[in-house]
């Protein structure tokens, strides 16, 4: 199970990639592998307004529905609008070009109550 | 199911094994003030003999629409149904109003749903269709809420020509989640105003919902509609109560509905109080996974032969809980397969000239009540199998007088619309003879 180092995590299993003031967000390879295979991904709308820990879209599989929360408070910036025609690619590559939204991040502070690689591998070794 | 009533004996043996000593024992949990000491004041049970007889005198206090010359639709419309239909859907196989738990164990039962649908999307005009609804009515609130999902907005204009107890049901359901309606008057005509939609629809609109023809039986102008509705991002929600019109009208989906919620009671079902009825739900393929209810799809098995499932159901309620898409998890299965076995025995043809036969029954009927002195048609727009006769009096009055002929002249309006008391909803169906037609005028003439 890949936690990659760079990266900060929810415990609902988001991670959140932070370049400067924006943060990309996708689903973590435990998350992908839990749900199965992933066949419809909803994206917020841009500009829409997100705070951490509210859901902002949703993931399908074959299996189950499950809500994406958002890691931070801040608006939506851009949008991986490739999941539409690929959605698979939340299985395949979930750290890479599975990636769901891009956030203005509104307050760094939020990102203080993430969970660090390590914490997040905590977490698993529970679930 | 077979029923199998437990014997003394087989109580007996139960309640030794928990260890208890009458059935009475089993309430001990009910505080003593609230149990009911004495046994209830009911009378005694009646043997089968006696209760046949009990029912068929009450039977008698029914007024039987057989004897009667019947001219009520205003959303429940009197069809003939083909002895076939009932035949069909009778069969052990297929009585059971319930989708099982394991569906696919049940392929008839879903290749039924998938045929259902793709005749329901044929007659819409639209892409997919669901495996039904309740009823009408509930599948217009669905169809609102559903506009709501897919503009995430709260506003809901609903033309004030749409079935009265139709436009209840999405209040119903609108209340309590923050969602707000506004109804669109009607024209001199009959339609629906469209000036007054331009005018209010703006971005905070989620669906503009029309039925058509509408409840005066006035067929709508839904061209354009949807061309000046797309800017502004509000959705055209089609609603239609009697679907035997779909067979000779431009369907919603060709006007660009983007939800098209009916009634299908036209279908081969019975006209009766309190149904059950079955509801038409159907709407554009990238609104799919917004769709309310469930929805049979083809695949093939391990062999590769053509089979049937229940797809995209991970965002109903069993699965999803309180998040789930509606609290739609079943369908009308029983009523679903009427209606296939109907339109199947029907055919496109068959269906059609039905539906001809309705309209040229009606534009007679209409014709000869307006030559009648002191009676008009109230509305100018065009109408399938339903009109507004303007009467010289209360259409309630009328109504009364006449059933002292046996007949039933239609719905008295000035109880949904108070400026229309003199106004009388006439349908006339296949059902209809051309005798009955001429007692009608002739009564009224006498009035």
């Amino acid at each position: 199970m890949s936690v990659p180092e760079n990266l900060l995590y929810t415990k609902e299993h988001e991670w959140l990639r932070v370049e400067g003031d924006v943060g990309v967000v996708g689903i973590t390879d435990f998350a992908q592998e839990q749900l199965g295979d992933v066949v419809f991904v909803e994206l917020p709308a841009a500009d829409s307004k997100l705070t951490q820990g509210g859901s902002f879209g949703v993931v399908e599989s074959v299996k189950t529905v499950s809500d994406l929360y958002s890691p931070v408070n801040g608006s939506v910036m851009e949008v991986n609008s490739g999941l539409d025609a690929a959605p698979e690619q939340v299985n395949t590559d979930p750290y890479g070009e599975g990636w769901i939204v891009k956030i203005k991040i509104d307050d760094p502070d939020s990102l203080k109550q993430l969970l660090s690689p390590e914490q997040y591998n905590e977490l698993l070794k529970e679930e | 199911m077979r029923y199998i009533p437990h014997t003394e004996s087989d109580i007996k043996e139960m309640l030794a094994h928990i260890g208890a000593d009458r059935v009475e024992d089993l309430f001990r949990s009910i505080p003593e003030p609230l149990r009911l000491e004495k046994p209830l004041q009911i009378p005694d049970a009646f043997s089968e003999y006696e209760l046949i007889a009990k029912m068929k005198e009450l039977q008698k206090k029914n007024l039987d629409p057989e004897s009667f010359a019947v001219f009520l639709g205003a959303g429940a419309y009197s069809h003939f149904t083909p002895a076939v239909v009932l035949n069909l859907v009778s069969r052990g196989e297929f009585t059971t109003s319930y989708t099982p738990y394991q569906p696919e164990v049940s392929q008839g039962t879903l290749q039924a749903i998938f045929e259902f649908q793709t005749m329901i999307a044929m007659l819409t005009g639209m892409e997919v269709a669901n495996a039904s609804m309740y009823d009408g009515a509930s599948a217009v609130a669905e169809a609102a809420l559903m506009a709501n999902r897919v503009t995430k907005r709260k506003k809901i204009l609903i033309s004030s020509a749409v079935h009265p107890e139709y436009r209840q049901v999405v209040k119903s359901f609108m209340r309590g989640n923050g969602m707000e309606i506004q109804e669109i008057p009607y024209r001199e005509d009959g339609k629906t105003d469209r000036g007054y939609i331009d005018n209010k629809v703006d971005d905070s609109v989620a669906a503009v919902v029309l039925q058509s023809p509408n409840y005066f039986g006035v067929i709508e102008s839904l061209g354009g509609l949807k061309e000046s509705l797309e800017p502004k991002g509000a959705l055209l929600v089609a609603c239609v109560t009697e679907a035997l019109s779909l067979a000779i009208l431009k369907p919603p989906g060709e006007h660009g509905a983007d939800i098209v919620a009916a009634e299908g009671q036209s279908y081969g079902l019975p006209v009766s109080y309190g149904g059950p009825y079955v509801g038409l739900f159907a709407c554009k393929q990238k609104y799919l996974r917004q769709m309310p209810g469930r929805v049979c799809g083809e695949t093939v098995d391990q062999q590769g032969r053509r089979a049937f499932t229940l797809t995209l159901s991970t965002r109903e309620q069993h699965i999803r809980r309180e998040k789930a898409t509606s609290n739609i998890c079943t369908n009308q299965g029983l009523c679903a397969l009427a209606a296939s076995v109907y339109l199947a025995t029907m055919g496109k043809n068959g269906l059609k000239e039905l539906a001809e036969l309705n309209l040229k029954k009606a534009h007679y009927l209409k014709t000869k009540l307006a030559k009648i002195s002191g009676y008009n048609v109230k509305f100018s727009g065009e109408t399938f199998n339903e009109f507004v006769l303007e009467c010289p009096k209360p259409a309630k009055e009328i109504q009364e007088a006449l059933l002292e002929e046996n007949i039933i002249a239609g719905v008295p309006l000035g109880g949904d619309y108070s400026e229309l008391e003199n106004g009388l909803l006439v349908c006339v169906t296949e059902t209809n003879s051309a005798d009955e037609m001429d007692r009608l005028a002739t009564a009224l003439e006498k009035l």
